[in-house]
């Protein structure tokens, strides 16, 4: 009897101390992280957008956790420790089969592009492998007061009835539109780096030197159609022809081929809302890249738009969009 | 110290050894079970990563199977198959009887409870928060708990009245294993300190803790006591099992945080788990060559038995996947691998060779020694070799494919290239994983030949002595 309390009952009071060490204490001790400045509590709605999230699993798939890392960096600053203050559960996860979500409330604020996208990805990205999640929709005949019908490709929606979402697809949103990163106070951004490994630091100090560098030699073709794919085809498409009555071409589009090319910039740099063009208006949102972005890839952008689709505008140059830059909003 | 395996059990008699048999039988036709629900969950995903509009709908959703086939292959089918070989283990090396039947019938039915009620749960969408491996509701992980409670009070009272001096260094693992996974549970389930970043911490430890103290100790000891007994000499080291087990138990829990390298976890908390990563070696490398070595010049006539087989493959997978999990934590080859789908081919390594592996080697080696039934020759080499080829391209393909994916980030592809690259290597994990379930169909058969069907005609697992030991 002595025998098996020493080996089991000792190995298991081995155990039960590592464990209150690595997991109990830390756990307890990290609990009470205060949350960063403008980490806000999720709103009610917001908190049932997160179950939503939770049930069907999105985290399997999508991490909430920008890594201080070169290649992490176009999803976000590096996630700080007070950025997980009102995340429970967390969500940060462990696959990246889709992309991170951390702050995809800013880098895809369009709810009429997301709804799409969760009806079914593919509308959108035809290379998505996500699931749809049409089960989140309702198909109407007459559309409820107040209501807007998810604008679908027609080859993506439903042959009769109209597509709305249904309260759990209007939570699961406002979670996503919730999840923006407030922005480090200045200095705190420095100790991040500080954290990272050497490699990493070189590389995020790689980017940001590109970023700062005059403007490089001029348009390279091949850089533009990734940054266009990385950064606009998800609205605007592959083929320039956005999706009717949801985003706007850029096939043909008359700031994309006017020789004055201040809208164009202006528009990328800083977004726009609500705008008519083709005589449609586009309630959706396009965001602003000027704080993502450097003006070379900025203009690479400009430039393989004003050369795709048979479009033929005047190309630009990263000086023309440093300029704009300057000028502000 | 040997003389538990070769003694005969004087306590127990005739009816001791058809109870026991049926107990183990049970354990494994249920476990059987779970592995063909779970492996056909697991195809079907698979599946989908190249028709995601095929099985749509709510209940066949991605996020929600997910969670059901890493639960169902964690819950239902390693954790029974474990425990039913450990059952046979425990009450042999022992020499005594089990001490209580109607214990262990209540941790089948525990089990089996917890991991039904949490695959309807998470099917339903009742997600505890998608932390990995603790995705039931709290509930069904309190009976999940009970089962471990049961079968660790069962287990200790069997080694307790034991006939023989020492205890068999299987049970040590064995023991060890179950009360350490209680206390992991309880960790794991209690809210009241776990919140935001905290939770991640808890998070790291448990994902890590619940396959490294559960699995690997449970398998570790099946091998302790299947390798003297199917080559019939005693293991090459004791003392290099006694000091791997304590070497493992001081290490593992420690390097649980490996999972959240470059988050905003504490620097040391991250640090000490690479450093402890590292160390997982000793145990690890000692471990595998104690087996390794207890084989020494049998290798040739492992081929008269499958169970020895099984066992070399999953001893093999344990070393080379423990090894490849050390490096995986190293900063500089996290930042191409962590979150791209090499972590799902390690895991895969990890539950499917070693640990998969393991159960069937135990059940394999001491199924036909319970029931007195052996399996069909076929059924057997069709059987290893389906799993084997098909895990190999399985963890092959996500392997390279992570590479891949790990490697256009880094190189600032737009995130949709990584998609687009990864089609061919996700084909060919369906086609691994496709024979992989065909194997456990074949496995099913094996099993329900073993037990309740009528027996086939492979040989006894166990070798002769060499002919120089006999001399």
């Amino acid at each position: 009897m002595n025998k098996l309390l020493l080996i089991v009952g000792g190995s298991t009071l081995v155990y039960f101390c590592l464990a209150m060490l690595m997991a109990v204490i830390p756990g307890y001790e990290l609990s009470k992280t205060p949350p960063g400045p403008g980490v806000e509590p999720l709103s009610a709605l917001q908190a049932e957008g997160r179950d939503v999230y939770v049930a069907e699993g999105c985290s399997y798939c999508h991490t909430q956790q920008v890594r201080p890392l070169a290649q992490d960096k176009i999803f976000g600053r590096p996630s700080a420790a007070g950025d997980f203050a009102y995340q429970t559960p967390e969500l940060l996860g462990s696959e990246r089969t889709g992309p991170d979500l951390t702050n995809i409330g800013v880098r895809q604020p369009s709810e009429v592009w997301q709804y799409i996208h969760l009806y079914n990805p593919r509308a959108v990205v035809p290379q998505s492998i996500m699931p749809s999640f049409s089960w989140l929709f309702d198909v109407v005949d007459a559309l409820p007061p107040g209501e807007a019908a998810v604008p679908l490709p027609l080859a993506y929606a439903p042959r009769t009835g109209k597509v709305v979402p249904t309260q759990k697809a209007k939570a699961l949103m406002a979670y996503l539109m919730s999840l923006k990163q407030a922005p480090l106070p200045a200095g705190q951004g420095g100790a991040m780096a500080a954290t990272a490994t050497p490699a990493a630091a070189s590389g995020a100090a790689t980017a940001t030197a590109a970023a700062s560098a005059p403007a490089a030699a001029g348009f390279d073709p091949a850089k533009g159609a990734a940054l266009y794919t990385a950064n606009c085809s998800a609205c605007h498409q592959a083929t320039g022809e956005g999706l009717p009555g949801a985003f706007p071409p850029l096939k043909g589009n008359a700031a994309v081929n006017d020789d004055d090319p201040t809208l164009h910039i202006h528009t990328v740099l800083h977004g726009a809302h609500g705008v008519v063009i083709g005589g449609v208006t586009y309630p959706s949102p396009m965001p602003p890249f000027a704080s993502q972005l450097s003006d070379d890839d900025i203009a690479n952008i400009i430039d393989h738009e004003r050369s795709s689709w048979g479009n033929h505008g005047k190309p630009v140059t990263a000086a023309q969009v440093a300029a704009e830059r300057a000028k502000g909003n | 110290m040997q003389d538990g395996i070769s003694l005969h059990h004087a306590a127990s008699d005739d009816t001791d050894d058809r109870a026991l048999a049926s107990i183990f039988a049970a354990y494994t036709v249920s476990a059987t079970f779970w592995l063909l629900f779970a492996t056909a969950i697991g195809v079907l995903l698979a599946f989908k990563f190249g028709a995601p509009d095929f099985a749509r709908g709510a209940w066949l959703t991605f996020g929600r199977l997910r969670p059901i086939h890493t639960n169902a292959t964690f819950y239902g089918w390693a954790s029974l198959g474990l425990v039913g070989v450990s059952y046979y283990v425990v009450a042999r090396s022992s020499g005594t009887q089990l001490y209580s039947k109607t214990l262990a019938w209540w941790g089948l039915a525990l089990f089996n409870i917890a991991a039904v009620a949490g695959t309807i749960a998470l099917d339903l969408g009742y997600n505890a928060g998608d932390l990995e491996y603790r995705e039931w509701p709290w509930p069904i992980r309190i009976i999940f708990l009970a089962a471990l409670v049961v079968t660790g009070w069962n287990l200790v009272a069997t080694v307790a009245q034991r006939s023989t001096e020492e205890i068999y260094l299987s049970n040590w693992y064995i023991l060890g294993g179950v009360l350490w996974t209680c206390i992991i549970a309880i960790v794991a389930v209690l809210p009241w300190y776990q919140y935001g970043l905290g939770q991640v911490a808890v998070s790291g430890f448990y994902m890590h803790n619940a396959v490294g103290l559960w699995f690997t100790p449970l398998a570790l000891g099946i091998f302790y006591y299947a390798l003297p007994k199917l080559l019939n000499r005693p293991i090459y080291s004791y003392a290099l099992g006694v000091f791997a087990f304590w070497t493992n138990l001081v290490f593992y829990p420690i390097i649980g945080s490996h999972h959240f390298l470059f988050s905003p976890l504490p620097w040391w908390l991250q640090t000490t788990a690479i450093v402890f990563s590292v160390a997982m070696l000793v145990p690890v490398w000692g471990g595998s060559a104690n087996y390794l070595l207890t084989m020494r010049g049998r290798v040739r006539d492992m081929i008269h038995s499958y169970a020895l087989l099984f066992i070399f493959v999953a001893v093999v997978n344990y070393l080379l996947s423990s090894t490849q999990g050390t490096l995986e934590a190293f900063r500089s080859l996290q930042e191409i691998w962590h979150l791209t789908n090499f972590t799902v081919g390690h895991s895969h390594w990890t539950m499917y060779g070693f640990v998969t592996f393991a159960v069937w080697g135990g059940v394999y080696a001491m199924l036909p020694l319970a029931t007195g039934k052996s399996a069909g020759r076929l059924g057997l080499a069709l059987h290893f070799w389906m799993a084997v080829v098909g895990g190999t391209i399985y963890v092959l393909s996500l392997s390279i494919g992570g590479t891949v994916q790990g490697l256009d980030w880094v190189h600032g592809l737009p995130f949709i290239q990584s998609v687009v690259d990864m089609q061919t290597y996700w084909v060919w994990r369906g086609v691994g994983g496709t024979l992989m379930f065909l194997s456990h169909i074949v496995f099913g058969w094996n099993v329900w030949r073993m037990t309740y069907g009528r027996q086939g005609n492979a040989a006894s697992p166990v070798l002769a002595p060499a002919t120089e030991e006999l001399a």
